[in-house]
């Protein structure tokens, strides 16, 4: 009972003439941003922080909660209309929403997203109300072990992603992971992989880079090839009647939008690992359990509703560590810290008791933010839809600039953009051999979480690989990737014991 | 089509094989009190990638993969041309960037996407040239600050800057 007098008067914080305003138009910058390739919530967050001083605290943490919720809503739209992830946690959403917008149903893709989006933040911002201390008490537990059995659990799903190819999907996530290991070696400080001495290598492959070559230059490239001649490229319309056609077939998909809500939640609120594992998870979860795991990567509307139901759960998860214990759950959440800081508030458990109309004027906008960005992104739709019409020899072009110019922002250096090209070169040729790309993109994400999580471990236990199986949580999470790793020999064991038997 | 199966096995197994040797510049096995040395991670991955390249060259053998036992051309003459006529585009359009910057290497690639292969009209071509760069210089260099590389033209943008900074 207490929670909800206390969540009412959030709502009465949070339904301020002024935070009202700064809800709308929060909401509305970030589903822009999050909808530009190259840019995240992190970019509009760090981008606006210093605009927020002009307004009281809690305002101001109303109207970056408010950018972030619209990110993450816009990060969808990118990767469905042009096939480019806006940001790493969008990076799932492609992989069924593009094949949809490419069979003409871009609007039902963009409604399954904006749908599960809003049913992800709600669910978590119920459980955030709800949990919000016990829940991060337990984040706690989970250390080195419990990080990198979950990492590995996150790649085990992906062995399914690349079909029956097995050797083809692991080469994939293999070379993903050591692009993922570019740069400096985290514990020595010492240059790693620097190819040909070139200075460019030393931050890294920005996982954009790779995204962006696959999924924009490489796709455009795979697109003409098997478009020749033909101008359009999709016949999506929208009407009304549509909207609630697509409504209807998403209720069919209710199960998966609660996976993904909870599980992306629980990811959310670990320390370090946000929304993009989340929605990977998601994404790789809902295939292993549906009906029809083979038209994932076709055009499957729960591949579209997992991921994105997972990264808004995420985000929303992410806070919660944020401002209980001050440990931010994702790049964006460590910037709002570092505003709560700025501010002169205290984040952790006091945060709750001395400052509650912070804390739950924020909880409650949350509510709003979540249900402004659903109706700005269904508005749009429309304006989405004719983008697509638009003649191929139109958007390639531009969604060819806009590739260029997603991969130098990040990092502002061209050695990025050329890497781009050569990647989505590459990637194409691969691609005509069955290659599956999307492990790679998933490797480089996860990468740099996995590396210092196995490390840390292994230190932890003096070079005993066995603590990932003495630890409780750690040993369930490794059995259950060890099991999902090796499910795909399963049918291949099978069918060579009736041939034998035969 | 199976010539490129083969052919793409060994150029990755051969990068695989570069990969592993880069990362062994690094210590790749147990360093006392420091766990595992900064190259062990690549360098492991690395030899999983030339596993699975020896792997997918089995099954070339083997003719057990889809692409080993495929009749089709890699890539015809019309895709070849295609291929070569974005892929060329793009990489001129990005060395331009280094010396004529953003601001005008993107006007000359729309006008050849648009008007050379696309057909469109000039009136058209010269509505995308002029307004794409303008877009993104509003949007990324005074909304965002966000600098595009402008290459030799840099001089140009100075007045601009004092108008709007």
């Amino acid at each position: 009972m207490e929670t909800l007098q206390l969540l009412f008067d959030g709502f009465a914080v949070a339904f301020l003439p002024v935070n009202l305003v700064l809800i709308i138009l929060g909401c509305a910058v970030g589903l822009f941003i999050g909808a530009m390739p190259g840019l995240g919530s992190v970019n509009g967050v760090a981008i606006l922080l210093p605009v927020t001083f002009l307004v009281p605290p809690t305002s101001a943490m109303i109207f970056l909660a408010a950018i972030y919720y619209g990110a993450m809503y816009g990060g969808a739209i990118s990767s469905i209309m042009l096939g480019i992830p806006g940001a790493s946690t969008a990076v799932a959403t492609t992989f069924d929403g593009r094949p949809l917008a490419l069979q003409g149903k871009a609007d039902m893709a963009l409604v399954a997203a904006a749908t599960a989006s809003f049913v992800g933040g709600t669910i978590s911002v119920i459980l955030f109300t709800a949990f919000a201390p016990p829940l991060a008490e337990f984040a706690l537990v989970f250390g080195s072990p419990e990080i990198f059995a979950l990492m590995l659990l996150a790649f085990a799903t992906f062995v399914g992603l690349g079909g029956d190819d097995i050797p083809k999907t692991l080469f994939s996530i293999f070379i993903g992971l050591v692009f993922g290991a570019v740069g400096l070696d985290i514990v020595s400080g010492q240059p790693r992989l620097i190819f040909g001495e070139i200075i460019g290598f030393m931050h890294g492959i920005n996982f954009l880079v790779l995204a962006i070559g696959i999924y924009g230059i490489c796709e455009m490239l795979w697109t003409i090839e098997s478009n020749k001649g033909n101008v359009m490229i999709s016949q999506a319309t929208m009407s009304f009647r549509g909207l609630l056609s697509a409504l209807k077939e998403l209720i069919g998909t209710w199960k998966t939008m609660v996976m993904g809500s909870f599980l992306g939640f629980f990811v959310g609120i670990l320390p370090a690992a946000g929304a993009t594992p989340g929605s990977l998870m998601a994404y790789g979860t809902a295939k292993q359990l549906s009906k029809d795991p083979d038209t994932f990567g076709e055009g499957n509307v729960d591949g579209v509703v997992a991921p994105e139901a997972a990264n808004n759960a995420a985000s929303t998860g992410a806070m919660l560590p944020m401002l209980t214990l001050g440990i931010p759950g994702s790049p964006t959440t460590a910037i709002l810290l570092g505003g709560i800081v700025i501010w002169g508030l205290e984040p952790g458990p006091m945060l709750f008791i001395d400052q509650q109309e912070f804390v739950w004027g924020l909880i409650a906008s949350l509510y709003a933010a979540n249900l402004v960005a659903l109706l700005l992104n269904v508005a749009m739709i429309p304006a989405f839809i004719w983008i697509l019409k638009l003649p191929f020899t139109i958007l390639a072009p531009i969604i060819f600039i806009l590739c260029i110019v997603g991969g130098f922002v990040p990092t502002l250096d061209m050695h990025d953009v050329w890497l781009m090209l050569i990647f989505g070169v590459v990637g194409y040729l691969m691609r005509k051999l069955d290659y599956p790309l999307a492990p790679a993109v998933l490797a480089i994400v996860l990468g740099p979480l996995a590396e210092p999580a196995l490390r840390q471990s292994i230190l932890m236990s003096g070079g005993e690989v066995s603590i990932f199986f003495t630890r409780p949580i750690a040993s369930v999470i490794m059995i259950v990737a060890l099991v999902l790793l090796l499910l795909p020999l399963y049918p291949i064991i099978k069918r060579r014991l009736t041939v034998k038997a035969r | 089509m199976r010539r490129a199966e083969l052919v793409m096995a060994i150029v990755m197994g051969a990068f695989s094989l570069y990969l592993m040797w880069k990362s062994a510049e690094l210590p790749i096995g147990w360093t006392k009190g420091e766990g595992p040395g900064g190259g062990a991670w690549p360098f492991w991955l690395s030899a999983g990638m030339l596993v699975c390249c020896i792997w997918i060259g089995i099954r070339w053998a083997l003719r057990t993969s889809p692409p080993s036992r495929s009749e089709d051309v890699y890539m015809d003459r019309r895709a070849f041309r295609l291929f070569a006529l974005n892929a060329g585009a793009l990489a001129v359009t990005i060395g331009l960037f280094h010396v004529v910057g953003a601001y005008f290497a993107i006007p000359l690639f729309l006008i050849f996407y648009l008007r050379f292969l696309g057909g469109h009209s000039w009136g058209l071509t010269g509505l995308f040239a002029v307004l794409t760069p303008i877009v993104i210089f509003l949007f990324f260099e005074v909304a965002l600050l966000k600098s595009l590389p402008k290459g030799y033209t840099e001089p140009l943008f100075e007045p601009i800057y004092a108008i709007v900074f």
